[in-house]
């Protein structure tokens, strides 16, 4: 089942996780919905990717698919790989998984207080990692919980192990996450909207401290988020999914410099900017993001696509290279005129 | 543009913090201490915070969703604060609220049409096949189908919501509508598609905005006047653009710094700000920044910082609440 050989494994310098034609299905009411279509990436050590899009474009799904936390029964991975230092994770027996899910992938979500136990001490959900993964007394789990914290700047650690969630703020809820998504010093962390509840002034603390961590400990990290200027200020790398399927994926910079689907430039062009002058129209993306059960046939987002023809409706475009890493999914691509910042 | 629309002077609204066997006040949740801000006719004041700084107990108070504690609310010159719930009612028409999720804020057992009928209703205005009428009417400006008119709110998307939402503001022709956070519940393609639409309805209803949010980028974008508010207070207030290039307030300032921009490689001149927001049961006495200011000093601990106009004065003041010139 490992396929140790095709893959360079830990220590070269290829992908530490790579994810191949991932497909997932759900069963709703609607019926059985594909809400991952044949995703494929690749994230390189010490590294972060970004997942941006949409609520239900799949990113959160994609995310979870990886560490098998789909919902169960009603979520299920119908096809691809999920390659962890070429080892497959949707095959991988429990045992191996559960090897992986505490000692070599950490999960940030979205909300620290639902992500914590509301009447536990922190410093006895930071221990039990410990306990369980490592030969340590409990006294000893506690101090490494209280080492770990230190490192993702709680002040007067010590205390703040005595402490229930309740008594923190949400920035540092979310710093307790963090430790504990760092305590086996994983070399992958998968953040899902990390900073989304948080205040913008706490988010730049927040992205920060991830930043400084990853240089310290040169774990790769996947962030999922729906705001480009997070993903411009702290990624290597872009996903751009739209409806389950990705629209675009490559450098940040050349992403940002050079977007190539209809559906980033959209996005790019929607968002406010503090230098546009005050009052003007924004630009939009006509019509809404479609349900997972009425998805259009054909590219997925040709019925909102300012550019669309007729083989847009009829087929789904694949995904070409534009330059180098940098990949699109649209047939016309080529076509676009060369992208120029928003007017300001 | 000679006297304001609305005058909020001095208004408080403390809540309560009861505790102990009877329940006693043991103190108070100063939500909103001491804030003055104006919104002149046709224009929009947005008004910025992070999450528990007050800024939507502030728009509360002003429609009287919650009673302020002291203050003047001056609406066209009559102080709203003072008058009882009964002689409130010709007011309604005239101030209007759109929320932050219309899931939570359009009723789910009524259709569209009921719902946007019943301001007219209890407003005593036309006949049942007028009022039709008026509400095909409303549907045709925000946006939407006339067949959704017989539709529930569960049958639209987010966006479609905050359409009927808008719909349901503007049914009674208002001067001023006080918008909570319209858009942050929208995902980016959606966000501005209602944003166009709140701009365009304001230029065509001759309507003023209080638009309250916590994204700057945002807020700036929609807004003439911005006032930046913090722990209940409001820090720094003056022309969106003038606050925007020469923000006066530290916390004005780390704020614009901390707005992600969809531009690769810009963090290097972030301002990362260390520390806490207080809470606002009985904060420390003096400026309310003072926990995470850069450059605190010890009169900050001590004497709070009054709201002064740096430059210009009336609509064109652009004033900040600290004690320094930074």
């Amino acid at each position: 089942m490992t396929s140790t050989a095709t893959t360079s494994g830990a220590a070269g310098s290829g992908p530490l996780l790579e994810v191949r034609d991932l497909a997932v299905e759900f069963d709703t009411d609607a019926g059985r919905v594909r809400a991952v279509d044949r995703v494929s990436f690749a994230v390189r050590p010490g590294t972060t990717l970004g997942i941006v899009g949409e609520s239900g474009c799949g990113k959160s799904v994609t995310a979870l698919s990886i560490l098998r936390l789909l919902p169960q029964p009603m979520g299920r991975i119908v096809g691809g790989q999920v390659l962890l230092r070429g080892q497959d994770l949707v095959t991988a027996p429990l045992d191996v998984l559960h090897k992986v899910r505490t000692g070599q992938i950490g999960m940030i979500f979205q909300e620290p207080m639902t992500a914590l136990n509301p009447v536990q001490r922190i410093g006895r959900q930071l221990s039990e990692s410990f306990l369980l993964h490592q030969d340590v007394t409990p006294r000893e789990a506690l101090e490494r919980s209280v080492e770990v914290l230190a490192k993702v700047g709680i002040p007067s650690p010590e205390l703040r192990v005595n402490e229930y969630p309740h008594q923190l703020s949400g920035g540092m809820r979310q710093r307790v996450v963090i430790a504990m998504a760092l305590s086996c010093r994983p070399a992958l962390v998968i953040a899902d909207e990390p900073t989304t509840a948080l205040d913008v002034t706490i988010q730049a603390q927040i992205l920060e401290l991830m930043k400084s961590l990853q240089q310290e400990m040169g774990m790769s990290i996947i962030l999922i988020t729906h705001d480009l200027g997070v993903i411009a200020e702290t990624c290597d790398e872009v996903l751009v999914m739209y409806a389950g399927r990705v629209a675009e994926i490559g450098p940040v910079e050349e992403i940002f410099a050079r977007p190539s689907h209809p559906y980033t430039r959209g996005l790019l062009e929607s968002i406010p900017r503090l230098e546009y002058p005050r009052k003007t129209r924004l630009r939009t993306i006509e019509g809404m993001v479609p349900g997972l059960a009425d998805l259009p046939a054909g590219c997925r987002f040709h019925d909102r696509c300012p550019h669309r023809v007729d083989r847009c409706r009829a087929e789904a475009p694949s995904l070409e290279p534009v330059a180098g890493a940098h990949g699109v999914a649209c047939y016309r691509w080529r076509e676009l005129a060369p992208w120029t910042e928003p007017a300001a | 543009m000679s006297a304001p629309l609305l005058e909020v002077r001095n208004l408080r609204t403390w809540f309560p913090v009861r505790g102990g066997v009877f329940l006693a006040a043991r103190g108070h949740c100063k939500a909103v201490d001491d804030v003055s801000l104006s919104v002149w006719p046709g224009e929009t004041l947005g008004l910025v915070g992070e999450s528990g700084c007050g800024k939507s107990t502030l728009g509360k108070s002003i429609v009287r969703l919650v009673k302020p504690t002291a203050g003047q609310v001056l609406f066209d010159g009559t102080d709203l604060a003072a008058l009882p719930m009964r002689s409130l009612k010709p007011y309604r028409r005239e101030i209007q609220m759109i929320f932050q999720d219309p899931a939570d804020s359009l009723n789910a057992r009524l259709t569209v049409g009921t719902m946007l009928e019943e301001p007219f209703v209890i407003h005593g205005i036309g006949n049942e096949a007028s009022r039709r009428e008026k509400v095909l009417e409303l549907l045709r400006i925000v946006g939407l189908p006339p067949a959704a008119i017989d539709r529930f709110p569960f049958e639209f998307s987010g966006g479609q919501r905050q359409r009927i939402g808008i719909a349901r503001a503007i049914a009674l022709n208002p001067k001023l509508i006080i918008c909570d956070e319209p858009v942050s519940a929208l995902d980016a393609s959606i966000q501005s598609q209602i944003l166009n639409l709140m701009l365009d309805l304001q230029e065509r209803l001759r309507l003023s905005y209080l638009f309250i949010a916590h994204d700057l980028a945002v807020v700036k974008h929609v807004s003439d006047r911005i006032a930046i508010m913090y722990l209940g207070h409001v820090v720094e207030s003056g022309d969106g653009e003038e606050v925007h290039h020469q923000p006066r307030h530290p916390y004005t300032r780390a704020l614009i710094s901390a707005i992600p921009q969809p531009v690769p490689r810009r963090r290097s001149y972030r301002q990362i700000l260390s520390g806490e927001v207080p809470s606002p049961i009985d904060p420390p006495p003096g400026c309310p920044f003072q926990t995470r200011c850069p450059h605190v000093q010890a009169v900050c601990r001590e004497q709070m910082p009054p709201l002064r106009e740096v430059a210009g004065s009336g609509r064109e003041a652009h004033a900040v609440a600290c004690h320094f010139d930074l």
